[in-house]
C-alpha cells in the first residue's frame, strides 16, 4: 500500500529524514517508535504534505500513485488520513460543518453525488459512537475548549468518518488516562479492515497492548535502523533506546 | 480650497432654489452649517478624525446634484429586488436623496408610529422636527455634517411615540441611480420617545454604473427605556464614496444596537458618536467590513459615557483582501462621575494578502475611578496550522480559507437579533467571499 524510498526531507533548510525506507502492506498495522527527536512527527507530517517540510529526495507511493505530487487535500482524498499529536483548534467553524465539508468533498473526488443534510447527520451519529463522542462536542466548534482526551477521541472520529486507507496515528495516546487510551485504541481496532493499513507512531508499549502491529521499527536520527516484530516493542519498554545506540556503535 | 470652493459657490447660487424645494426646519440651520463649512472647509488628513481617509479628494470631481428635485422616473418597487427578501419588513425607498412615496404594499405601521419623507413631516409636524432636528450632528464639529445640512433636502423621518411597540423590523432601501456622476446629501432623523421599541434596516445600494458620492447623517434620540436596532448593510460598487456620519443620543435604561456592515464599497468613512446620557444605557456597537481590490472602509467611532452605571460593547472586524485598506479608530470616553461603567472595545481584523493594510487606533479615556473598561485591537493572517488542519481532511485551501474568513467574521453578524436577517447575511457573506458577489443582487436594472 505505501512505499517509502529513501525519503530525505528538511525543515528551514535542517535535514530531519536522511533516508527513510519503509513499506507497509495493504491490511498491516506498523509501529514507529524512537527516542525524541528523532523525525518521527517530521515524517508523519511529510506524508501529510505540511508545507513547511521540504522534501529534497526520495520517492512515496500509496496504491502505486506518486504522492509526493499530490496536495495535502488530495492525498486524503487518496486515503491518507493524519491523526494529529496536537489537534488544532478552529473557533467559529462547527464540526458540523467541517465535517461535511470533508466528507462532500471526498464524495466528489470520488465522482459521488453530496449527503444530504439528513443523510449526513446520520452518519455523523453512527460514526460518533465508535468513540463515544458526546453530541454535544459534535455542535461546538472544532476542538475548541475540548479536553485533550477529546480532541484525540474527535481524531478517531473524524477517521471513521473519512474511511481512510491508511491512517497515521501521531502520538494518539500521548496526553490520554486509561480509560481514554482504551476507547481511542478500541475504536481504531472498530475501523481497521483487511483493506487498510495503520501507521502507529508512539513512545509507549502501552497503546500496542491495544492496537497490535505486525512489525515495529525503531527511528533514529533521521533513519529507521532497526526492524523487527512485536516483541521489539516489549524489548524497548524493558530497555529503553540505549542499547540500539550501542548497536549502532554510538 | 480647492474642492470646497465649487460647494461654497454653488450653495451661494443656489441657496433659494435649495430652501424652496425642502421645508422649514430643514432649512433653519443650513446658515449656520454654511458658515462653519466656510470657516474649516473639508477635513485634511493632518486632523486626527481623518488621517485615514482624503475627504476633499473625494469632492474634488464634478458630480451632479439634483437640488430642483426632479421625480425619479420608475417606480423603485418594481426595479428592485432586496437581497434580504422575506423579511415581514415594512419596505421604503429612498432614491438618492428624496423618500419614496409611491404607494406600498407594506401592512400599516401601529397607530401613532410615523415613517416617510423628512421633508413632507416637517410640514405637516414641523414641532417634533425643529425640536430634534440637528441638535445631535453638530455642524461646527464636523465638516461633512455641516456639509450635509447645508445641501439636504429631504430623507427620512421615524417616529415611535410613547411606549409604542413596532413588531416588524422597517427596511429602508437607500438606491442611488443616475446616468451621470451624482451626488445625494440625504438625512434620517429617529425618533423613539420613552419605552417606544423597534428595529431598523438600512441597506445602501448603487443601481448605475456612474460614480456616486453619498453624504448620510443619521440621528437617533433613544428614550428612558427605549428599545432600538439599527443596521446598516452596504452594498454599492467600486465607484460608490460614502460618508455617514451617525449620531445617537441614549436616555436612562434604553438600549440600542447598532451594526454596521460593508459588503461591497468604493470608499466609505462612517463616524459613529454615540452619548450615553442617561443612567443604566446599554449600547451594543458592532461593525464588519469585507474588502477587496482599492476597497476602503474607515470606521471612526466615538462612545462618550456621560451617565454613572451604563454599558457599552464594542466589536468590529475586518477582513482585507488585495490592496484593500481598512481603518479603525475608536475612542471611549469616561467623564467624571459616570461610575460603574463598563465599557469593551474589540477590533480584530484579518489581512489576507501583503498588500492589504489595516490602521487600527483604540482609545480610552478614563476620569472616573470605579469603572471596567477594556480593548483589544489584533491584525492577523489566518491562521497557517488550522489551515493545514483541514486541507488534511480533504478541504481545499481555497475552502479552508473561506470557512476561517466566514468563522472569523460570524461572531458579528451572530449578533444580529433578526433571524431572517442573519440568515441571510451568513448566505451573502459567502457569496461574498466566494467572489461571487460582484454588485447588488437583487437588483434588476443591473441585470
Amino acid at each position: 500500500m505505501l512505499e517509502i524510498k529513501d525519503l530525505h526531507a528538511c525543515i528551514n533548510g535542517k535535514e530531519i529524514l536522511k533516508g527513510i525506507n519503509l513499506s507497509v502492506k495493504t491490511g498491516e498495522v506498523h509501529a514507529i517508535m524512537g527516542p525524541n527527536g528523532s523525525g518521527k512527527s517530521t515524517l508523519s507530517c511529510v506524508l501529510a504534505g505540511h508545507p513547511a517540510y521540504e522534501v529534497t529526495k526520495g520517492a512515496v507511493t500509496l496504491d502505486g500513485k506518486d504522492l509526493l505530487a499530490l496536495s495535502p487535500e488530495d492525498r486524503s482524498r487518496e486515503g491518507l488520513f493524519l491523526s494529529f499529536q496536537y489537534p488544532v483548534e478552529i473557533p467559529g467553524v462547527s464540526m458540523v460543518n467541517f465535517m461535511r465539508t470533508a466528507v462532500n468533498e471526498h464524495r466528489k473526488y470520488k465522482g459521488l453525488p453530496a449527503l444530504t443534510a439528513s443523510e449526513f447527520l446520520k452518519l455523523m451519529r453512527q460514526k460518533r459512537e465508535i468513540v463515544e463522542l458526546d453530541s454535544k462536542l459534535a455542535n461546538r466548534s472544532v476542538n475548541e475548549g475540548f479536553s485533550g482526551g477529546e480532541k484525540k477521541r474527535n481524531e478517531i472520529f473524524q477517521m471513521a468518518m473519512l474511511e481512510p486507507k491508511l491512517s497515521i496515528l501521531d502520538e494518539t495516546d500521548s496526553g490520554l488516562d486509561i480509560d481514554a487510551l482504551r476507547i481511542v485504541a478500541e475504536g481504531v481496532n472498530k475501523l481497521k479492515t483487511p483493506e487498510t493499513s495503520c501507521i502507529v507512531i508512539t513512545h509507549y508499549q502501552r497503546l500496542l497492548d491495544y492496537i497490535k502491529p505486525d512489525v515495529v521499527h525503531v527511528l533514529y536520527k533521521g533513519r529507521i535502523v532497526k526492524t523487527a516484530g512485536p516483541e521489539l516493542a516489549l524489548e524497548l519498554e524493558e530497555k529503553g533506546y540505549d542499547w540500539i545506540k550501542k548497536e549502532l556503535g554510538e | 480650497m480647492k474642492a470646497e470652493q465649487q460647494y461654497i459657490d454653488l450653495f451661494t447660487d443656489c441657496e433659494a432654489m435649495i430652501c424652496r424645494h425642502s421645508a422649514e426646519a430643514l432649512n433653519a440651520p443650513r446658515a449656520k452649517a454654511f458658515a462653519d463649512f466656510q470657516r474649516t472647509g473639508f477635513p485634511t488628513r493632518k486632523q486626527e478624525r481623518y488621517r485615514y481617509t482624503d475627504v476633499g479628494k473625494y469632492f474634488a470631481p464634478d458630480y451632479g446634484l439634483n437640488l430642483n428635485r426632479l421625480a425619479f422616473p420608475a417606480n423603485p418597487y418594481d426595479v428592485f429586488k432586496c437581497d434580504v427578501p422575506n423579511m415581514s419588513t415594512a419596505l421604503y425607498f429612498v432614491v438618492n436623496d428624496s423618500f419614496c412615496q409611491t404607494i406600498h404594499p407594506a401592512a400599516p405601521l401601529p397607530e401613532g408610529v410615523l415613517f416617510g419623507s423628512l421633508k413632507e413631516m416637517s410640514e405637516r409636524y414641523p414641532e417634533v422636527i425643529r425640536k430634534h432636528y440637528g441638535r445631535l450632528a453638530d455642524t461646527s464639529k464636523d465638516a461633512l455634517t455641516a456639509f450635509n445640512t447645508m445641501f439636504a433636502q429631504d430623507g427620512v423621518l421615524m417616529y415611535v411615540p410613547r411606549n409604542t411597540v413596532v413588531e416588524r423590523p422597517i427596511q429602508l432601501v437607500n438606491m442611488l441611480r443616475a446616468d451621470v456622476s451624482f451626488m445625494a446629501n440625504r438625512r434620517i432623523l429617529v425618533i423613539l420617545e420613552d419605552g417606544a421599541q423597534a428595529k431598523l434596516l438600512v441597506c445602501d445600494h448603487a443601481m448605475d454604473d456612474v460614480n456616486f458620492l453619498s453624504t448620510q447623517v443619521i440621528e437617533v434620540f433613544a428614550g428612558a427605556g427605549a428599545s432600538f436596532d439599527l443596521y446598516e448593510l452596504e452594498e454599492t460598487h467600486n465607484s460608490t464614496v460614502r460618508f455617514s456620519n451617525l449620531y445617537v443620543d441614549q436616555q436612562a435604561d434604553s438600549r440600542v444596537l447598532l451594526n454596521g456592515m460593508t459588503l461591497h464599497n468604493g470608499t466609505t468613512r462612517n463616524t459613529t458618536e454615540v452619548t450615553l446620557s442617561g443612567k443604566g444605557a446599554q449600547l451594543s456597537l458592532c461593525g464588519m467590513a469585507i474588502a477587496d481590490k482599492n476597497e476602503q472602509i474607515d470606521n471612526h467611532t466615538f462612545i462618550d459615557h456621560k451617565a454613572p452605571g451604563c454599558t457599552s460593547n464594542e466589536l468590529f472586524k475586518y477582513v482585507l483582501d488585495d490592496q484593500a485598506t481598512g481603518a479603525f479608530a475608536g475612542k471611549i470616553l469616561v467623564r467624571e462621575g459616570a461610575q460603574q461603567t463598563s465599557a469593551r472595545q474589540t477590533n480584530r481584523n484579518l489581512c489576507a494578502t501583503r498588500e492589504a493594510h489595516m490602521y487600527t487606533q483604540p482609545q480610552l479615556e478614563i476620569y472616573a475611578d470605579d469603572v471596567k473598561c477594556s480593548h483589544g485591537a489584533t491584525v492577523g493572517q489566518l491562521d497557517e496550522a488550522a489551515l493545514f488542519y483541514m486541507q488534511q481532511r480533504g478541504i481545499s485551501l481555497k475552502e479552508a480559507r473561506l470557512l476561517l474568513m466566514f468563522a472569523f467574521v460570524n461572531e458579528v453578524i451572530d449578533n444580529i437579533q433578526i433571524d431572517v436577517l442573519k440568515d441571510r447575511l451568513h448566505h451573502l457573506v459567502e457569496k461574498r467571499f466566494r467572489g461571487e458577489l460582484n454588485k447588488c443582487q437583487g437588483c434588476a436594472i443591473c441585470k
